[in-house]
């Protein structure tokens, strides 16, 4: 109405935290509570533990991930799937709370969708990290536990975004999410150079995880292995975790040792 | 018969009208002319500048504004009536806050596409509600996207908005866009200051007395935008009229 603009006047009850999630309703609390306290007493507790990679290289983002779902110290599921498709070339690896990062990756493909209709292209991928990590600063304080790295081609080649649920955004060219993190950080840091051929980054995200399942409790099951390239996401791999990190130690000989042996022999 | 259906925004006549609308697009036609060009590399935008009274500081009377470092408007209003120009001011500050908004949410530049949907939506919430009047302004909205690729577009008081590759607004805006009609080519705009030039003309065919009544300014790709001083629209209009003098030798010639 003309004369509620003029006066700048707001309906009292307008519920400014559930703009993205329509019907949610908040939890009711004794008056003078803290909400994050409460919840970190008296909440539930949820599922958190896991490894999760993505690398930008000369020909696309590799994202990679284990498997296990934790709730403590049981292992909820042991084949769940932590990467998550937004559109054709975007990805999501997700860490934290599994639920937390289904609702939230469902909402961004919302939004990018209704922009993507509206203004005739899809966002970029700063666009679309940027919108995540604004609508999840607004439920800052509440326990929620988002920490992904979305993987995507856009107009400006390959690129890969941090996002966390605090509102934390950075972009970089390495990324390790969750508890087995700083295993596959090592590994990571040895072998990574931005020329990689194919191949060799899918080697090296697959001995990346391998060594953070081996030892970190939380993180196990099997390694999913995803390309983004200009065409679009590529589900590449699926393999066991144990099964991977055995074929690590098996001596493979290299080029030089086969020459060697059939000169002596 | 009309007067009994244009004193609110908000009814239609019995054959479909809007009059309120149409009255806000004849206050269009009787505001100073402007003209804008699409070119390969460059967009331009002319305005005619109605002469400023002695005390008036000429620097405060500016038709063409920036949006965002690369996009600008330029409006056409009834420039008698204080009233209407105050409208423009009002759409562009919405306009440029929006720009920037959408810089914070969005990590990119605004298109022109979206800031010239975003000034029409602006403009149709105003002819559907109760209580206001529509913009008395249209407006030529000219930029380049992301991609390097120049746009034109055009609005008007009732909300639509169309893309041109040269338009003119305002006062005698059917004879400027008859003469554009003329003379635009694709080829010729690849030139820059052919498609400068090519402003000026049809700008000067309907302002009254030559280059001290023109406003110009042109934005380049990755340039900013560039506002013409009075030496140079001078430069131009001289080297336009050397041509006509050329042009009407050749033509003597071959009569004779």
């Amino acid at each position: 109405m003309a004369l509620q603009d003029v006066c700048n006047w707001q309906a009292p009850d307008t519920q400014e935290s559930s703009l993205h999630l329509p019907q949610v309703s908040g939890w009711t609390l004794p008056r003078g509570c803290d909400p994050q306290a409460f919840l970190q007493i008296h909440g539930p507790k949820l599922a958190h533990g896991t490894t999760t990679l993505a690398f930008r290289f000369r020909h696309g983002v590799i994202a990679a991930a284990d498997t296990r779902s934790s709730c403590g110290n049981y292992v909820a599921c042991p084949a769940s799937q932590k990467v998550i498709p937004v559109h054709q070339h975007l990805l999501g690896t997700t860490s934290g709370t599994s639920a937390d990062c289904a609702t939230w990756y469902r909402v961004l493909q919302r939004e990018l969708r209704l922009r993507a209709l509206r203004e005739g292209q899809l966002p970029s991928v700063a666009s679309a990290a940027k919108l995540l990590s604004t609508m999840m600063s607004r439920y800052r304080g509440l326990d929620l536990c988002v920490a992904t790295a979305l993987c995507g081609w856009d107009r400006s080649g390959p690129a890969l975004f941090y996002v966390y649920s605090n509102g934390t955004r950075l972009q970089g060219d390495i990324f390790s999410v969750g508890s087995g993190s700083p295993y596959a950080y090592g590994v990571l840091d040895r072998g990574y150079r931005y020329d990689m051929t194919t191949q060799e980054a899918y080697t090296l995200a697959r001995r990346a995880v391998a060594h953070a399942t081996r030892r970190d409790a939380y993180s196990g099951g099997s390694v999913d292995l995803f390309h983004v390239r200009e065409s679009g996401w590529e589900y590449v791999s699926q393999d066991d975790a144990c099964v991977l990190y055995a074929e690590l130690w098996e001596p493979k000989p290299s080029k030089e040792e086969e020459e060697t042996s059939k000169a002596q022999s | 018969m009309a007067s009994r259906y244009d004193r609110a925004i908000t009814v239609f006549s019995p054959d479909g009208h809007l009059f309120q609308v149409e009255y806000a697009q004849e206050a269009v036609k009787k505001g100073s002319t402007a003209v804008g060009i699409r070119g390969t590399n460059i967009v331009v935008l002319a305005v005619e500048k109605k002469s400023v009274a002695k005390l008036q500081d000429e620097r405060t009377v500016r038709k063409i504004c920036a949006l965002d470092d690369h996009v600008c408007m330029a409006f056409a209003v009834v420039t008698v009536s204080i009233r209407l120009t105050a409208d423009a001011r009002v759409v562009i500050n919405r306009a440029r806050v929006e720009c920037q908004s959408h810089k914070l949410t969005v990590e990119d530049p605004v298109t022109v596409e979206y800031i010239t949907c975003f000034i029409a939506t602006l403009k149709q919430k105003y002819t559907q509600s109760n209580g206001r009047r529509p913009f008395g302004i249209s407006a030529l909205i000219v930029g380049f996207d992301d991609d390097g690729i120049p746009r034109l577009y055009q609005t008007d008081p009732s909300g639509t908005y169309h893309a041109w590759k040269a338009n003119a607004i305002g006062r005698s805006a059917k004879t400027v866009r008859e003469f554009l009609e003329k003379n635009y080519t694709e080829d010729a705009m690849s030139n820059d200051n052919e498609a400068i030039k090519i402003a000026i003309r049809a700008l000067l065919e309907v302002v009254q007395s030559g280059g001290k009544n023109i406003e110009l300014a042109v934005i380049r790709r990755n340039q900013p935008l560039k506002m013409f001083s009075a030496k140079e629209i001078e430069l131009q209009v001289t080297e336009i009229e050397k041509e006509k003098e050329e042009a009407e030798k050749k033509k003597s010639k071959k009569n004779v």
